[in-house]
């Protein structure tokens, strides 16, 4: 399987993806954000990081850059798009996938554990996944997920929503959400559910000497389900 | 603008300072010129008041690479491996402006540590503020953490450790000390000394704008009330830039063009400059309308002097101009040929097809001021008689809670989830543990770091808390199962001119040495501030030492959380008792004077070693160093770290239960070890003559204390979780 991780200027998770998704088995390759072709992939990953410092609105100046035009053909033509954590800020920025991402409502940057309950299975991320929970790592000060009533009812329509934060048992309240996001809504798909964006970071639980494993758990899963 | 004393006494330099300069240069300095010297020869800058001491500090050691004198220290991890590292202070600016000044700080520590080549894989702080109760202590504890943050999660580096303390004499003048590791290969460490004539002289980074003029100057100088004037001293971050030209330095460094680099830190283009000329025994010339500006109508004077952040100074090879510019294109970040190298050994700088400054190096260096500052020796106190009918009311669990919940003791959990502690895939200690630690990536190695400072104990008697620092440090690394290599010491003091404070930097500048010198743990790198003093009043003083260790293979790391019931724990190294100084004998029982616990190098040496042997051998469940609060403190950590209880018993040795459980004896670990291994454990530990008690036995979630009286975890863990997360949202 190959997958391509693209770098924008203050992209930090870069390597980290890129770590994590060899040690699954892809081949991946780094792509330049000033690049307009995209290498042939079966995965295309926008990382974490602060692309463009997160100046003007976290996401927005890396929606605009070259490549992100071939990102979103790829995506359009069913292409499997994963944006994590500030890639999920570039995908709301896109359009790619319904709603924004506000400041936390704490207002303070939240780096630890989290457990998330998957919502839907029925797309290639998180098929054949055997959990209902996974325990996922967030670091983010943006990851407070909004979107007008109309946009919630289609996005539950649809069943868009990919995963909640909840506890360890799978129970979604308020006091499991970290940063305020409506409906504890951890991630979600497009429509046709082949792009993901979600703020949790798998990448950082491939390890059990990490934060965690349940990350090795979403990979392995990931690239079964791509072949 | 003309100079004369006054003009030069408004820049922070003496009078007889001003004097020397004239007669150095047999004239009187212009304007840009007499700003250089300021720049220089202030004491941030010059390290007037500290040279004469400092020098005596241990440096060297079989796996030192580099030691003080460069960007960093360097030490050697084998396979050619390398960590540069280095830790300083942003004191001044951060009780100015807490953000900025934070935020600067991690910026300023990280650009010392990439210039010499290396990637930073760690960042680590010291961060100290007033009595809880004064008016200024949460915003800026608010403003510090979010600085802190702000820049080091941009960055994308994860920050694995820290200390906060709180204490009545930072109202006025808080510390905040930032440090950072890199992981460099052996054969491609960058040094600042330049080489050869007419090479280029390159500027990269960001644009030169007013902040920040006189930055350095300001914090050479004490507080007083008309410190709200200074804000425009204080620079301005930016993490992206930062990040930026860390890629597009590391994508420099990789090719073999450039010859010296050093980035643009206190007092910006003047020193770097300078520096770069004086280690390679050479001129510079620079043409500083080449400088990029960022405002319009700058001034030799401004840009010389500006400490505008990300930006750095390159000597190139000839010919390597273009491909170095491709990179710099690449990431967006300016890049200027500014000058040249010549042999004049002067710094002599053009602006408008005007010769503005012509200023021999070594003035600037080898001829700035030293002094042999007065200082006064500290009388070792006499100890307190505690009356036994003072402790007889106490309840043990009633003190525990309390000193679990006390600021300088609780959980700094609220301050570390706000640092990204993860990036870089590599963490396996994450904060609140005896040390962070990180794997050197793609090997089964990892590096062990912790900042320590002991204020209350330096104050008491600085010679024994110089020493104490350094000690606890060591058991820090060692507590993780990483062996000690160096440190780094970010030194903070009030002002030199005043005999009792400068008494205290020389006596714990000199503990630090006899340690560090003992426990072959030599200081690397390093940074002093003075003057952190509100008209008369001073800090306590703070030495803060930075420690690092290697762990051979990752797997073997030690952490503090109790791991299973029925393990048995026992304290290793000899109680006897020592109340005065402690958490216990100041919070509780409030009184504040006596000596602080006796540091005995010989004991720590052995007692630290043979729980390594211990580690190696695999016998080792879990360890914590017995700290703040003394043995009961640290097995409730562990308790709460692990959610596991324990039944305690004091040995019969000494009579009083408190003193036993409070007491904060130096050279002290808890250890927890499997039943089967209990002889071979005591075998060791008799046949290193290690003193050990036998402490208790784990179990599922209470603390019983000598079959009497107990406690369930959850409720210690309250106590130590919620005084920070409640007095931050009140």
């Amino acid at each position: 399987m190959k997958s391509s991780v693209i770098t924008f200027p203050g992209s930090n998770c870069d390597r980290d993806m890129d770590v994590a998704l060899k040690k699954f088995g892809f081949k991946n390759k780094m792509v330049w954000h000033a690049d307009t072709e995209l290498p042939k992939s079966d995965l295309v990953v926008l990382p974490g990081g602060f692309s463009y410092g997160d100046y003007l609105r976290c996401g927005s100046m890396a929606s605009k850059s070259k490549i992100m035009q071939s990102v979103i053909n790829f995506a359009n033509s069913g292409g499997m798009v994963m944006g994590i954590c500030n890639g999920f800020q570039i995908l709301v920025e896109t359009g790619l996938v319904p709603g924004v991402l506000l400041r936390n409502k704490y207002l303070e940057f939240i780096c630890k554990n989290v457990f998330v309950k998957i919502n839907d299975k029925k797309n290639k991320y998180f098929k054949n996944v055997d959990n209902e929970v996974l325990e996922f790592h967030i670091a983010h000060n943006e990851g407070n997920y909004f979107c007008t009533n109309d946009q919630l009812k289609e996005i539950e329509d649809n069943n868009q929503i990919a995963i909640n934060y909840c506890d360890e048992n799978g129970k979604i309240e308020d006091q499991f959400n970290p940063n305020g996001s409506l409906k504890n809504i951890a991630g979600i798909f497009n429509k046709e559910k082949n792009v993901l964006g979600m703020m949790p970071h798998p990448e950082r639980m491939i390890d059990t000497s990490l934060s965690g494993e349940d990350g090795s758990l979403f990979f392995k899963n990931l690239i079964n389900n791509l072949k | 603008m003309i100079v004369n004393e006054q003009v030069a006494v408004d820049h922070g330099l003496k009078k007889d300072e001003y004097a020397k300069i004239c007669e150095l240069l047999k004239r009187t300095p212009n304007i840009t010129e007499l700003g250089i010297f300021s720049a220089m020869w202030n004491e941030h800058c010059s390290y007037k008041s500290s040279r004469l001491h400092l020098k005596k500090l241990p440096t060297k050691g079989k796996k030192v690479i580099q030691g003080p004198g460069e960007n960093a220290g360097v030490i050697d991890i084998e396979d050619n491996d390398a960590i540069v590292f280095k830790i300083e202070s942003h004191n001044h600016p951060s009780f100015i402006e807490p953000y900025q000044g934070a935020a600067t700080g991690v910026g300023g520590i990280m650009r010392d540590v990439f210039t010499m080549g290396a990637r930073p894989i760690a960042n680590l702080n010291s961060i100290h503020f007033g009595s809880p109760q004064n008016k200024k202590t949460k915003n800026l504890l608010r403003g510090v953490v979010h600085g802190i943050g702000g820049y080091g999660n941009c960055m994308g580096v994860p920050t694995i450790a820290g200390q906060t303390s709180f204490d009545s004499s930072y109202n006025g003048n808080i510390l905040v000390n930032a440090m950072t590791l890199g992981l460099v290969k052996k054969d491609k460490i960058f040094y600042s000394k330049a080489a050869g004539l007419n090479k280029p002289v390159i500027y990269v980074g960001s644009k030169t704008g007013r902040d920040g003029i006189h930055g350095a100057s300001m914090a050479s100088a004490s507080f007083d009330e008309k410190i709200e004037e200074k804000k425009p001293t204080v620079q301005v971050g930016d993490p992206f830039t930062e990040k930026l030209l860390l890629e597009a330095c590391l994508e420099l460094m990789a090719g073999d063009s450039i010859i010296a680099i050093q980035d643009m830190g206190a007092a910006g283009l003047t020193s770097s400059s300078i520096e770069m000329a004086s280690k390679g025994n050479l001129g510079i010339e620079i043409n500083l309308n080449k400088v990029p500006c960022r405002e319009t109508k700058m001034t030799p004077y401004e840009i010389m002097l500006s400490e505008s952040q990300e930006r750095m100074l390159i000597v190139l090879e000839n010919g390597k101009e273009e491909q170095a510019k491709k990179i710099f294109d690449k990431w967006n970040l300016d890049f200027a040929v500014i000058g040249k190298t010549t042999k004049s050994k002067k710094i002599e700088l053009y602006f408008d097809d005007e010769k503005v400054a012509d200023i021999p190096v070594n003035t600037l260096v080898e001829n700035s001021p030293m002094y042999d500052r007065k200082w006064k020796k500290a009388k070792l106190p006499k100890k307190n008689k505690i009356k036994k009918e003072d402790l007889k009311h106490l309840k043990i669990i009633d003190v525990l809670k309390k000193i679990l919940a006390n600021p300088n003791v609780c959980s700094k959990e609220w301050i570390w989830q706000q640092y990204d502690h993860t990036v870089m895939g590599d963490t396996i200690q994450k904060p609140g543990g005896d040390s962070g630690v990180v794997r050197v990536h793609g090997t089964d190695k990892a590096v062990a770091a912790s900042v320590d400072s002991s204020a209350i104990y330096c104050w008491a008697h600085p010679l024994t808390g110089g020493k104490q620092v350094v000690c606890e440090s060591f058991r820090n690394l060692i507590s993780v199962g990483a062996k000690p290599i160096a440190i780094t010491n970010c030194l903070n003091f009030g002002s030199p001119e005043n005999e009792e404070n400068m008494g205290e930097f020389v006596e714990c500048v000199q503990g630090i040495g006899e340690a560090s010198e003992y426990l072959k743990f030599p200081v690397v790198s390093g940074n002093v501030s003075f003057y952190n003093q509100t008209k008369e009043e001073g800090i306590k003083p703070t030495p803060a030492i930075g420690g690092v260790g290697l762990i051979k293979n990752y797997q073997n790391m030690i952490t503090m959380d109790f791991k299973e019931v029925d393990n048995i724990v026992l304290v290793i190294g000899k109680t006897e008792g020592h109340i005065d100084q402690s958490l216990f004998a100041r919070n509780i029982l409030d009184e504040k004077n006596g000596p602080p616990p006796e540091v005995n190098l010989f004991n720590e040496k052995n007692n630290g070693e043979t729980l390594l042997k211990l580690i190696d051998n695999n016998l080792i469940k879990s360890a914590h160093d017995v700290s703040l609060g003394g043995i009961i403190t640290a097995v409730s950590k562990m308790c709460i770290k692990g959610k596991k209880g324990i039944n305690i018993k004091k040995p019969k040795y000494l009579i009083n239960e408190i003193e036993y459980f409070f007491a904060e004896d130096q050279g002290r670990y808890i250890i927890e070890i499997n039943k089967k291994d209990f002889k071979k454990v005591a075998d060791i530990l008799h046949k290193n003559a290690v003193h050990f008690d036998e402490l208790g036995t784990i179990n599922v979630n209470e603390l019983y204390i000598n079959d009497k009286t107990k406690v369930t975890i959850d409720e210690l863990l309250t106590s130590n979780k919620s005084w920070l997360t409640n007095y931050m949202s009140k």
